[in-house]
């Protein structure tokens, strides 16, 4: 048996526990991620790559502040992680539009958006257009389409190029990642710290852990004290064949990645730890494309998929110390790509506890148990 | 690079049908697939892909989609598995093809 | 209640005798198959041409029996319908023509066959390299001849396709042949079961003896394929042969290395699947009726573990008399004793696989080829950059996927999936578990999609 020492262990190497990873090297620890084995389910690489803050903490001020934030700071992360990494990332923060066809649920989203910009205090600007303001703007949305928001700030970058770009870039800032490390156990030592057990039975010391592995952190996560129920929200996708023109829009639900595809998705259904496609929903998936830009009609979808979004109870991140073990930490959100940019440098300052540190207090697990 | 078709034909009557083909007129046995048509007519390649290699239709059973062509408007038809028809009008892709109807090499 | 009581996806030997079978017993079948006529792609186009392209031989021409069978009032076939996804139910939505329908049946039973092995070698993407297989298909779909051209590779198939090429007047150039004398002496020990398949090792050494005789070059233990494109078009190959790089000009390059059972269908269907060693592919695990773990998904013929021609036509057989069975058409013993026939056709023609694997295995090099290779033809990803892939920690088709884009285009991993599965087990010795399939496994554009949420059409 090996027993090996290391400072900070991060369990769960997506986007979420890569981007802390790199704070914590950057603030000068030593950093151990372990991940888990290919068939995992794994929310990055199964998402849809947007930096996006409209309507989101529209009902929570914390929220909205805590993402405006990250979307301030995606310029400058995506540039440090091309450095980092070598890799073009293709980072785009243009604007983003949220279309609609249905005129009510226009009229509920302006509404959450008006709030959302009442927390953050008027700082961001929304745009309200009308189906022929649309149409007037972006040539080919179809006329189905009976209004839309937009937000200058939004903005999408490729979510599996980011996946890998972060992977070197912890490798790079002297970070060790270990694949195939499926943890099963975490036991506090005696004298502080913990040692982890991996499914093969291998033992891992370590001083603090930090809980990112998304759905599959529930199980320790309860093992040290964490009360955070975490529940699974199947989202479904399409992309199609390449095209080798630009689509004239970024919108949540229909993107076109910079490789060419057509990405489309944005549903939401409880379903479980089953990630299959459906056939309703690719079905109303294509068909809101569609509406959307009629041009798309003849590209094919070569590929349709379901992915896990990792949600806790109200929707919004969790980061909480542990009460029982004050060295073990739970960092879980669903929007880890637009969130990036804090996880990988602010939020080590909450974990270190400097003077630096934001606060966070809004999105402990003492929320839930109100 | 310009090679006469890689394949003989097996000295049979059959009727034909006429195709275009970037423009030009082809005649092909009737019945068979555009990808055979093609091959018959020319050795040269059928597309080029993003990166701006060679391609021609490889597998012949709908497996590879190295044979996509623009037949009828339609981009990235799968040549192999589309028959000729009398009058069809198709050309070779260069790269990725575009919005509704691709581009023209 | 189910339109069908059975779905055949596939109308080569294994579909075509397992819906007659149906039929014959009572069940209301219909036949799916992507190409726009019945044979599959050994019997291609068998009942345009029946004798007429004779030099195809006689074991092509004995195919039009399976085709004629079809001629029943209880099967209802549809060519150039292309299966792009399997539901629980079970049901199977299929497009044509661009237009999606959904159909249902009791029991669907997939025999959609295989596909050439990918022969990954530096400039097999260059027009003018083809698999041997698909001048084939030229050869029986639209009398096609392949002119001067160059064999590659190993397996059965390539000695079939030269000695068609001989009879119909356009011999090869040369066979270039990768089986190994240490490949032969593994295979020794499989000749005694192989006699049980006496007939089919006799029509081998007719073959080979057809292309002594018609004085065609033969160079075996060969290793290390190049291609190179010369101006005028054609092919330049070279080859290691003896300790010495070898180079053939010519205009055709076909290359062959045995086929691998299309899973994409059966794996986007839930079936479990396991590696077969001795063929290296993943294929379906099937009991001897052709059952799975999915109660309603049967899979018949080389889709479920290469065994050629006649021991598809008998799993055919096999799958169908079991589904009569489960659709309470006839008793288990019944069954049983209906089966005798095609078990023991099965057991003679399977005899002769092992020598065959053993004899014709696919070397190293196929596998995992050399770093400049194209793997995935699709998105030009090369072998490096797969093995860089590992490097940097990539354990699994996915994370090679996700990584690289490796099998995100059109052909959706069929022409780089056993690729990179070789390059990861060269590396490491661990099980890999096969990709997984998603639907659509053939794209279907954005508008025959939406009309699905529409109220799709159903019926076939």
């Amino acid at each position: 048996m090996q027993h090996k020492s290391t400072e900070i262990t991060i369990v769960g190497g997506g986007v979420v526990g890569l981007s802390v990873a790199m704070g914590l090297l950057d603030a000068g620890h030593r950093v151990q991620v372990l991940d888990g084995v290919d068939s995992d389910m794994r929310a990055s690489q199964g998402n849809f790559g947007l930096i996006w803050g409209q309507g989101k903490g529209w009902n929570f001020a914390p929220y909205a502040k805590w993402t405006y934030a990250a979307l301030a700071k995606w310029p400058a992360f995506g540039r440090r992680l091309t450095d980092l990494s070598g890799m073009d990332i293709a980072v785009e923060q243009n604007g983003g539009f949220e279309f609609f066809t249905n005129a009510d649920e226009m009229d509920e989203f302006a509404g959450m958006l008006a709030n959302q910009q009442a927390h953050l205090g008027n700082r961001v600007n929304h745009e309200i257009l009308t189906g022929d303001e649309v149409r007037g703007q972006i040539r080919g949305i179809g006329r189905d389409v009976v209004g839309a928001s937009f937000s200058q700030t939004d903005g999408h970058v490729n979510p599996l190029r980011l996946l890998r770009a972060l992977r070197l870039a912890v490798k790079a800032l002297g970070g060790r990642i270990t694949m195939d490390a499926h943890v099963t156990k975490i036991t506090p030592a005696t004298g502080g710290g913990f040692d982890l057990t991996l499914a093969d039975g291998q033992q891992i010391g370590t001083g603090k852990v930090i809980l990112s592995a998304g759905l599959g952190a529930m199980k320790l996560a309860g093992d040290l004290g964490f009360k955070t129920r975490i529940r699974p929200q199947r989202g479904e996708l399409l992309i199609t064949e390449k095209l080798g023109e630009r689509l004239p829009f970024l919108s949540s639900t229909i993107r076109q990645v910079d490789e060419g595809g057509i990405q489309i998705g944005g549903t939401k259904a409880d379903a479980g730890m089953d990630d299959s496609e459906t056939l309703n929903v690719m079905a109303g998936l294509a068909k809101h494309a569609v509406a959307v830009f009629p041009a798309l009609a003849d590209v094919r979808v070569v590929r349709a998929w379901g992915a896990l979004r990792v949600m806790s109870p109200d929707g919004f991140p969790v980061y909480a110390q542990s009460q029982r073990h004050s060295d073990a930490y739970l960092v879980t959100c669903h929007s880890g790509v637009t969130l990036a940019p804090l996880h990988a440098s602010t939020l080590a300052d909450w974990i270190e506890n400097t003077t630096n540190a934001p606060d966070l207090e809004a999105f402990d697990e003492h929320r839930f148990s109100l | 690079m310009n090679i006469a078709s890689r394949f003989e034909r097996a000295p049979e009557n059959a009727p034909t049908v006429r195709i275009e083909v970037n423009g030009e007129t082809l005649v092909a046995k009737q019945g068979i697939s555009l990808a055979a048509a093609l091959l018959a007519q020319s050795g040269n390649p059928s597309r080029k892909t993003a990166k701006g290699n060679d391609r021609t239709a490889y597998c012949m059973m709908g497996v590879c989609f190295d044979c996509l062509v623009e037949v009828d408007g339609v981009a990235n038809t799968q040549a192999c598995m589309t028959l000729v028809r009398d009058g069809m009008i198709v050309s070779s892709q260069a790269g990725l093809r575009g919005l509704g109807g691709g581009q023209d090499v | 209640m189910s339109e069908f009581d059975l779905i055949v996806i596939g109308g080569g030997p294994a579909g075509m005798s397992a819906a007659a079978t149906a039929a014959h017993g009572g069940l209301n079948v219909l036949l799916l198959d992507e190409q726009p006529h019945a044979g599959g792609q050994i019997y291609r186009n068998v009942g345009e041409n029946r004798t007429s392209r004779g030099w195809l031989g006689k074991d092509y021409s004995a195919g039009a029996r399976f085709v004629d069978a079809l001629d029943h009032p209880a099967i209802t076939t549809q060519f150039g319908a292309t299966v792009w996804r399997l539901d629980s139910g079970p049901r199977v939505i299929w497009s044509r023509n661009g237009e999606s329908h959904i159909s249902t049946a009791q029991h669907v039973l997939l025999a959609g066959g295989a596909q050439e092995r990918p022969v990954p070698f530096p400039g097999w993407t260059l027009p003018g390299v083809m698999p041997a297989g698909a001048a084939q298909i030229l050869m029986k779909s639209a009398g096609m001849l392949p002119k001067d051209a160059v064999l590659a590779g190993s397996g059965p198939l390539l000695y079939l396709v030269a000695a068609q090429m001989i009879d119909a007047g356009c011999p090869p150039r040369a066979l270039v042949e990768t089986q190994t004398p240490r490949m032969l002496a593994r295979a020794l020990p499989h000749l005694p079961k192989a006699l049980f398949g006496m007939t089919t090792l006799l029509k081998g050494l007719r073959l080979l003896a057809k292309i002594r005789a018609a004085g065609v070059r033969r160079f075996t233990h060969a290793a290390r394929f190049e291609a190179q494109a010369n101006d005028d078009g054609s092919i330049a190959f070279s080859f290691e042969h003896k300790g010495q790089r070898n180079t053939l000009t010519s205009t055709l390059l076909l290359t062959h290395q045995g086929v691998i059972p299309s899973t994409h269908m059966s794996r986007s269907g839930g079936i479990a699947h396991e590696w077969n060693a001795a063929q290296a592919a993943f294929q379906p695990i099937t009991d001897i009726w052709g059952g799975t773990n999915q109660p309603h998904l049967h899979v018949a013929g080389d889709g479920a573990g290469i065994g050629g021609a006649e021991t598809a036509a008998a799993s055919g057989d096999l799958a169908a008399l079991n589904i009569l069975h489960l659709c309470a058409k006839i008793t288990g013993d019944t069954r049983d004793q209906m089966a005798a026939e095609p078990r023991g056709k099965l057991f003679r023609a399977r005899a002769i696989r092992p020598f065959l694997d053993a004899a014709y295995a696919p070397p190293a090099d196929v596998l995992s080829p050399p770093d400049e290779t194209i793997a995935c033809r699709c998105e030009e990803i090369t072998a490096g950059q797969i093995r860089e892939s590992i490097d940097e920690g990539a354990r699994g088709h996915r994370q090679i996927k996700t990584s690289l884009r490796t099998g995100m285009g059109p052909c959706q991993g069929r022409m780089c999936d056993a690729t990179v599965r070789g390059i990861l087990c060269a590396g490491h010795k661990s099980a890999i578990a096969p990709p997984r399939a998603r639907s659509p496994i053939k794209p279907v554009t954005l508008a025959e999609l939406a009309a699905l949420a529409d109220g799709p059409k159903t019926g076939a």
